[in-house]
């Protein structure tokens, strides 16, 4: 942008700068800090590092949890927040902050029963409820055999596990369960940490992933990514539509294009319990936190480069890192908030780029 | 540990009588003293700031902080007590089993081991001592665990299942991931702390006053019974205490073992939670004020905790002491 040499106090303000010898008004800018939510630091790191190959910035980014990235960018010590937790319309504009959905993934119930394979078990979302209210404490419990009929489940005892730490995964994963479970609903609740009836809390999706490899008779839920890489037995869901479906890039898309992400205010979306036969009733959506009004324009401008960046180039990079990239209709819509919502503090719009 | 100090003899070649002060004498006092109010204003930097902190949670929730069981953050309804209950409890477990381990560590060292075998174990002592706790709570989650889930934890509930009373202690799953693992874990973090401080201080019992106790005639046992421990018992007292205060506030490697669940229970073998996992594990997504305040009023409690720990070693020294001129 050029700035226009006619307010006298711009001109002060120029000369005073030149004065001092330190020019910053046009200065390139080659580093952008963000921090946040751990669950799409994989796929971050990996755009962060094709970006700079190829056009010079550098990201930093602090996978400090969802929760730290709301502190840190409201208290503007980054440049953007990350959270899987969007925050509602509201709390948004209390906070002067706008959003934007950055790429998705999904939870996924992993288990590790003796004689139960990936993808063996069904379970609906009543059930899971049930299992981790501590209500179902056998895995040869009739609510789950009666979804299993051809599984020989073990008599042995239930272990749930569930995050320590609070976490977007966990308010991921109570949304779904207050979703299908009035009792889930009206106990412990929808949140980031929540008073866990039952069971173990282990450290962050490892922590998870290690204390269900290590419990026998345990069920947890990590991140999909995290179920992959570290080959664990997911659980097949009954969704709302009645359909039993496979944790996979193809129901995760499934679920977010039933969204209905035109009338959701600050795109605040919870793709959790969403209609149609094929979608995974526990997707996610990662979000991006910015202030709307924006001191330095040109540093906005570079995160949002970034960005736009990412959604043209990173759809395979995502993908291959077991993330799912965002519908193309979606992109357009977040491009549009851009321009509208994001200006520098003399009202100019920082996107597009001039 | 202040008698060692002051027993330490007058430097040779200077008498105690000359009291010529150089600058640099004065200056090298002025120093050290700065250092020393420098730790009580570290403090009470501490203190203050963990008062002010927990300021709200405390004004929220008055004294029934201490002994509500709830830990709720849909509601924001904070309690402490599953907390200090299981920081309690898991210190317990490892000074039980580590006092007696390392008292018989550091015996074998200083008075029975043959010579060859004294550098090999005192070595090993200290190399446990200079692992760090991550390394401890990851050996506890992988090697650990298992073996308690396996053999350790059915075996203790065959044997001790059926007493009563100490059949309570051994309810609960047996998933090797609990309360009692990390009290384990704990124990073997803590023996080599009060072991090399309890080798340090037997070491130090003047060779001549043991010997006349042999020469009339008595037993290792009696020698280290009557001359070795009234000897060292401030230092044997410091060693526990300084185990007990890392134990109380060990942070990693409790997190990977203790289950982290805000739950009570009478059982040892179930998942529980200490203060010092609890700070770790929802500092970073503590949202809201009260949140944070009530974790912030954990701290200022497990200060409390190792505030008293401390004060009650120095009653109990100088208790002890004033016993010893009879």
């Amino acid at each position: 942008m050029k700035p226009r040499l006619t307010n006298p106090t711009l001109i002060a303000a120029s000369a005073a700068l030149l004065a001092g010898g330190a020019v910053t008004a046009n200065a390139k800018v080659d580093a952008i800090d963000g921090a946040g939510a751990t669950f799409p630091y994989p796929v971050y790191s990996k755009w962060a590092q094709a970006y700079k190959d190829e056009k010079g910035v550098k990201l930093n980014y602090q996978a400090i949890g969802s929760g730290g990235g709301i502190k840190q960018i409201k208290a503007k010590t980054v440049d953007f927040g990350a959270s899987d937790a969007p925050l509602k319309q509201k709390e948004l504009e209390k906070a002067g902050l706008m959003q934007f959905p950055a790429v998705m993934g999904g939870v996924v119930p992993v288990v590790n029963a003796p004689g139960v394979a990936k993808g063996d078990l069904t379970l609906d979302g009543k059930t899971f409820a049930k299992i981790y209210l501590g209500k179902i404490k056998k895995w040869n419990a009739p609510a789950i055999q009666k979804l299993n009929p051809d599984v020989d489940l073990p008599d042995k005892k239930i272990t749930v596990v569930h995050r320590s730490d609070g976490s977007g995964t966990t308010w991921i994963f109570t949304s779904y369960l207050s979703k299908v479970s009035d009792a889930w609903k009206n106990g412990p609740g929808h949140a980031k940490s929540v008073a866990w009836p039952a069971g173990v809390g282990g450290k962050g999706n490892q922590g998870v992933a290690s204390y269900v490899n290590r419990i026998k008779g345990s069920i947890g839920y990590v991140e999909y990514a995290y179920a992959l890489q570290n080959d664990m037995a997911w659980v097949q869901m009954k969704n709302k539509a009645g359909g039993t479906v496979q944790p996979n890039i193809e129901s995760f898309q499934s679920a977010a294009s039933h969204a209905d992400w035109k009338n959701a205010p600050g795109f605040y979306m919870v793709l959790t319990n969403e209609p149609g036969k094929e979608s995974w009733p526990i997707t996610a959506a990662s979000y991006i936190l910015m202030h709307k009004e924006q001191a330095d324009p040109q540093v906005a401008q570079a995160v949002l480069k970034f960005y736009n960046w990412s959604y043209k180039q990173g759809d395979e990079m995502a993908k291959n890192l077991d993330y799912v990239p965002l519908p193309s209709g979606l992109i357009k819509q977040i491009r549009a908030k851009w321009e509208s919502q994001l200006q520098g503090e003399d009202g100019s719009s920082v996107w597009p780029p001039k | 540990m202040n008698q060692a100090a002051e027993s330490i003899p007058p430097v040779p070649g200077r008498s105690a009588g000359s009291r010529a002060t150089p600058v640099g004498d004065t200056f090298f006092h002025g120093l050290t003293a700065v250092a020393a109010v420098l730790v009580l204003a570290i403090i009470a930097g501490i203190a203050v700031s963990l008062i002010l902190g927990s300021a709200p949670a405390l004004a929220e929730f008055g004294p029934g902080f201490l002994v509500s069981d709830v830990w709720n953050p849909v509601t924001n309804n904070f309690g402490a007590y599953v907390a200090i209950f299981g920081t309690l409890v898991t210190s317990a477990i490892a000074m039980v089993i580590a006092v007696p381990v390392s008292f018989g560590v550091a015996l074998f060292i200083s008075e029975l081991a043959p010579a060859w075998l004294k550098r090999p174990i005192s070595v090993a002592i200290e190399l446990l001592a200079a692992v760090p706790s991550i390394i401890y709570g990851m050996w506890g989650l992988f090697v650990l665990a298992p073996v308690m889930a396996d053999t350790i934890q059915p075996w203790l509930k065959t044997i001790f299942g059926d007493i009563p009373l100490l059949g309570v202690l051994v309810q609960g799953p047996p998933i090797g991931i609990g309360v009692f693992t990390a009290g384990v874990i704990l124990a073997i973090m803590v023996i080599p702390f009060i072991a090399s401080v309890m080798r340090d201080t037997f070491e130090v019992v003047p060779k001549v006053l043991k010997e006349s106790a042999y020469a009339t005639g008595a037993t290792t046992w009696e020698v280290v019974r009557h001359i070795v421990l009234p000897y060292t018992r401030t230092g044997v007292v410091g060693g526990i205490m300084l185990g007990l205060g890392r134990a109380l506030g060990e942070t990693m490697a409790v997190t990977f073992v203790i289950g982290n669940s805000h739950n009570i229970h009478a059982g040892l073998f179930h998942p529980g939670n200490s203060i010092a996992a609890t700070l770790a594990n929802e500092f970073t997504e503590a949202t809201g004020e009260i949140y944070t305040s009530a974790l912030l009023a954990l701290g200022l409690i497990l200060f409390g905790i190792t505030l008293i720990v401390l004060i009650a070693a120095r009653l109990l020294l100088m208790r002890l002491q004033a016993g010893e001129g009879r």
